[in-house]
């Protein structure tokens, strides 16, 4: 058994012989941060008293949804065979929507974990991690999680693993994040199994930005990796890709609190502050070298994260805009793939189309502005951008369904993902059904064992927006994962559908969509709102329009009677408490003209699932 | 009458003492009494009021035994009114309600109404009601109400047909009706019939039928409810289990408009919401009280009480309730009292739905801006209005919530 390291390795006078860097590679669920919890304890750099689960994991969001959004680095102390080594963790996002994050995560690393499930298997999400991290050449090491877990098949498991990466079921090491059991047996493996990292120490500093977060006291906190040289306090560095420099305030390594140090060599992996505010000065994936020295060529790999899925972000309550904007500036420092402008809806007012890297990303930006700010939002429909050719042949990009041009158009393009689905194999039919009402055109299909599968799909981003990975879990009964990344684009044949409520557009529910989808969408959104809206005192018609055609109609009777008719003493206290609520949720209410809409109305426009049936109309 | 559910509000002390805001400008306020008799020979299906059958009491809480239980109430608020530093004020009106009060004997009845007089005095022509039901009445029982002092009964009727009746659980034959109010009649009572609406399976002219028969006893006063499925009554249980059919507001709302046309036709005129009566003078002045804001207290298990903005209620159960004036303790549950913004909004709500109207002088600025919009929908009376006063129109008592709405935001 490895005892604790006694002297742990010091920064800046590390040898990178002894310096060994990994990430952990897991699907959401399969025990990533317990593991890392787990070996925190067991090397002693967090104390017992201190524990919180998952540590890492630093955003409330992030804790509750069990998931990473923002990665970190922990420098952790191990001893093998007498010699102290020095070990970096290098904590990835875990979904879908930051690939290009966990590339440059693995990008800085020699090896990694892959961590499974013992009782569910690889997922694709993460099967599309380990691909990225084989591309970087990176040493895998496979773990099964979870193997006190009654459900746990760790044979059937340790099989998958080996055919994938190509190597002998029982080198699948069996561990239990939850226990304990095998994280020791882990540590001694990352030690022994993975190269140290190699570089020129008399070259020019490189570093790469793995990583970078806006703190409220400190500003921006970077997280590097040195590739070559090192990096000094009190030195000014230079961004590559921008050539701005900066003054070098801190530099130091997380174990796991920040603990400033003399610099960083080659191999390590730590934090540099210099006092800037804003993230976008400090992108993931440029490199870092210093201004006396600087490096002639910057690292492969880097380029700017582009937004696929925008919404609008309006305020319930009108008063609430600067807030808005100010939440937004403020949520930008941290967030390098946020961008939004300022955009107007005449059913919704002031507000910002914002764009993300996909729907989690739009959901978690949501729920931060709305918890963290106290603000009340709606969001639009999300919505992919188009390339529409006028017959003029001048090209507009739209990303709001309201800035469609209305004139001849000659094409429009509209943005392609490959797919990749892993499911058991029963589910085969079912996947393909979906993904052929969802425009998808089969790329492939292999067998990863005998009762799982791999299906690759080239798909309209717009079609997996929406709805498409809950339909994915539930017509898979939840065995189903999801992975996707930009394809390319391609010419189809869209409208874009319009709603009216008593003839008036609410341009907050227009969409783009297929011409062959419009009249189902058109019958859904006015079925769904006809449930939503409450009865008026007078009646709503609702419509669904492709220019000036309507393709579908509902309508909402006008409300008769809202009226108690009983209201004696015993009434009303009980009575006065009922007006407070109304009153209430009246504030939950949105003006569009004359009709009051709730809030659940534009929420409803997120999903495409049927409304409730046979809801009686008060 | 009381609901079964009690509103959640602060303790109240076991004196009874009423916080000082109580007493300000009471000698102006009118006072009347509530007495909650929690009786029923059975449990209607639809009703959730604090009401018990025979057999489920004993004791202090016993049929037998209420009246005396009751009489303690009396002379317990009695006592504490003038440790509040309320004045002495005659009472305005008295209303005994259930439960079925006529389930208990005539003499238990003009017991407690004795007590009570006896604690403070009656104003000349005071209005005294007792809700009835027309198969616990007699010609003698309705004689001895009278000469006790009562000078009203209101009959549970709810419906001239038997499917409907069934619905309700209502066990009365309703032919018994028109025999109970001739004899009222006789005695000198005068007379008012319940009336409800939208039950389950009722059809318009089922509903017509209950009207039409209903106006052809000539009572001096008419009140129709829409029928309200209330939380953990049986007729909401079996409404979930599909049993019955759920109830329609539209339904409610045809309704409601044929029963005020036929009302109105026989020569009855609405003065709240829900009721109607021949001449302004048979308006149910009790309830008028309830809907001005004047003083009341409730005696009885459940019972409620208000007084110069303090609302408070008794503990629900006949046992409990006895126990606590056993020990000379006040039987209340809970109490609020209210700041000045809820009981304006209390005002609107509740004036609002009486024919007098509200005057529009009262209303904040805001409110009177709605108004302009609340006639452009026509929901108030535009005459009305210009003349200051705000009182609905029949589509507006359809909508009274939604008008009480417009006004509080």
């Amino acid at each position: 058994m490895s005892p604790m390291a006694r002297t742990a390795p010091v920064p800046a006078a590390t040898d990178p012989a002894i310096i060994r860097n990994f990430c952990i590679i897991a699907h959401i669920d399969h025990g990533k941060s317990t593991l890392a919890d787990r070996m925190l304890q067991l090397t002693g750099v967090v104390k017992q008293r201190d524990m919180k689960a998952q540590y890492l994991d630093r955003m409330d969001i992030e804790r509750e949804r069990g998931i990473t959004i923002k990665s970190q680095a922990v420098r952790i102390p191990w001893e093998v065979d007498g010699t102290a080594y020095c070990l970096n963790m290098i904590d990835t996002p875990g979904h879908v929507d930051f690939t290009y994050e966990v590339s440059r995560s693995l990008a800085a690393c020699e090896g990694a974990i892959l961590l499974v499930d013992a009782a569910q298997g690889i997922e694709a999400q993460t099967l599309a991690n380990l691909y990225l991290a084989m591309e970087n050449n990176l040493t895998i090491i496979p773990v099964l999680n979870k193997i006190d877990l009654p459900a746990a098949q760790p044979e059937k498991y340790a099989l998958e693993l080996a055919n994938l990466i190509g190597g002998k079921p029982e080198d699948v090491l069996m561990v239990s994040g939850k226990t304990g059991v095998g994280v020791e047996a882990l540590l001694d493996l990352i030690v022994r199994e993975l190269p140290a990292p190699v570089g020129d120490p008399n070259a020019p500093a490189r570093a790469m930005i793995f990583d970078s977060v806006y703190d409220t006291y400190r500003g921006v906190v970077t997280y590097v990796r040195v590739i070559d040289g090192s990096l000094s306090p009190r030195e000014k560095i230079q961004m590559m890709s921008t050539r701005a420099t900066h003054e070098l305030l801190e530099i130091g390594v997380s174990a796991p609190e920040p603990t400033p140090s003399k610099g960083l060599g080659v191999g390590e992996v730590g934090y540099l502050i210099t006092g800037v505010k804003d993230v976008r000065l400090s992108k993931v994936g440029d490199t870092v070298t210093t201004f006396s020295k600087p490096a002639s060529e910057a690292l492969a790999g880097y380029h700017d994260a582009k937004p696929m899925v925008f919404s609008g972000l309006y305020p319930m309550d009108g008063t609430d805009y600067p807030v808005l904007r100010d939440a937004l500036e403020k949520l930008m420092l941290n967030d390098a793939a946020l961008i939004y402008e300022p955009e107007t809806s005449a059913a919704l007012g002031f507000g910002f189309r914002v764009g993300f890297l996909g729907l989690l990303h739009l959901e978690i930006t949501r729920e931060r502005l709305e918890r963290e700010h106290n603000l009340d939002l709606i969001s639009t429909a999300p919505n992919v951008e188009y390339e529409v050719t006028l017959e003029d042949k001048k090209v507009v990009h739209v990303t709001n369904p309201s800035e469609y041009p209305s004139g001849k158009i000659a094409e429009v393009r509209e943005p392609m993902v490959a797919a990749t689905i892993l499911a058991p194999t029963e589910f085969v039919g079912a996947i393909m059904e979906l993904c052929q009402t969802r425009r998808g055109i089969l790329g492939g299909m292999d067998y990863l064992s005998e009762d799982r599968v791999e299906i690759r799909y080239r798909l309209p981003l717009a079609e997996i927006v929406f709805d498409f990975f809950d339909i994915l879990k539930s017509k898979t009964r939840g065995y189903g994962s999801l992975d996707w990344k930009a394809d390319g684009d391609q010419v189809a044949d869209l409208v874009k559908v319009d709603i009216l409520l008593q003839g008036e557009q609410v341009d907050a529910f227009s969409a783009i969509t297929h011409r062959d989808k419009a009249y189902s969408y058109g019958v859904m959104m006015t079925g769904k709102l006809r449930e939503l809206i409450p009865r008026q005192q007078f009646e709503v018609p609702i419509q669904a329009a492709i220019g000036a055609r309507i393709i579908a109609r509902e309508s909402i009777r006008a409300i008769r009677k809202d009226v108690l008719a009983k209201c004696y003493g015993g009434d009303i206290s009980r009575k006065r408490k009922l007006l407070e609520k109304q009153k209430e949720g009246k504030k939950r209410m949105k003006m569009v003209g004359r009709v009051e809409v709730p809030q659940e109305a534009f929420i409803a426009a997120l999903t495409t699932a049927e409304a409730p049936k046979d809801k009686s109309k008060k | 009458m009381t609901p079964s559910a009690l509103p959640l509000g602060d303790p109240a002390p076991a004196d009874g003492i009423l916080p000082a805001q109580a007493a300000v400008g009471a000698a102006d306020r009118k006072f009347s009494l509530y007495a909650h008799i929690p009786f029923c020979a059975v449990r209607c299906g639809y009703c959730d009021f604090n009401t018990y059958t025979a057999t489920e009491l004993g004791g202090g809480a016993s049929q037998d035994a209420y009246a005396e239980t009751a009489v303690r109430e009396v002379e317990f608020a009695a006592r504490a009114m003038v440790a509040s530093g309320l004045p002495a004020r005659k009472l305005s009106t008295v209303f005994f309600g259930g439960g079925t009060p006529t389930l208990l004997p005539a003499g238990d009845l003009t017991r407690i109404l004795g007590a009570a007089v006896a604690q403070w005095g009656l104003e000349d022509g005071a209005e005294v009601t007792t809700e009835a039901n027309p198969d616990s009445v007699t010609k003698e029982s309705l004689q001895e109400l009278y000469d006790g002092g009562f000078t009203r009964v209101s009959f549970g009727m709810q419906s001239a047909v038997p499917h409907v009746l069934k619905v309700l659980d209502r066990t009365h034959n309703p032919d018994r009706v028109p025999q109970a109010v001739a004899w009222a009649r006789e005695v000198g009572l005068n007379v008012s019939v319940d009336l409800i609406y939208g039950t389950p399976g009722e059809s318009v002219a089922d509903w017509e039928t209950s009207v039409r028969t209903a106006l052809s006893y000539e009572p001096d006063h008419i009140s129709a409810y829409s029928l309200i499925v209330e939380e953990g009554t049986k007729l909401a249980a079996q409404i979930r289990r599909g049993q019955v059919p759920n109830i329609d507001d539209d339904d409610h709302a045809l309704k409601y408009e044929l029963a005020d046309a036929l009302f109105t036709e026989a020569g009855l005129s609405w003065y709240e919401v829900s009721n109607w009566s021949r001449t302004p003078e048979d308006a149910c002045q009790h309830n008028l009280a309830y809907w001005r804001g004047d003083d009341w207290w409730g005696i009885g298990p459940g019972a409620h009480s208000h007084v110069g903005g303090v609302r408070w209620w008794n503990v629900k159960h006949p046992t409990a309730y006895a126990n606590r004036l056993d020990k000379g303790e006040s039987p209340a549950a809970g109490r609020e009292t209210l700041d000045a913004d809820t009981r304006a909004m209390e005002r609107i709500m509740l004036t609002s739905r009486l024919s007098e109207g509200m005057a529009i002088n009262t209303l904040s600025p805001e409110a009177r801006k709605a108004v302009a919009g609340l006639i452009a929908q026509e929901l108030v009376e535009p005459l009305k209005a210009f003349a200051g006063t705000l009182v609905l129109t029949l589509k507006g008592r359809l909508l009274g919530d939604a008008v009480t709405r417009a006004l509080l935001d």
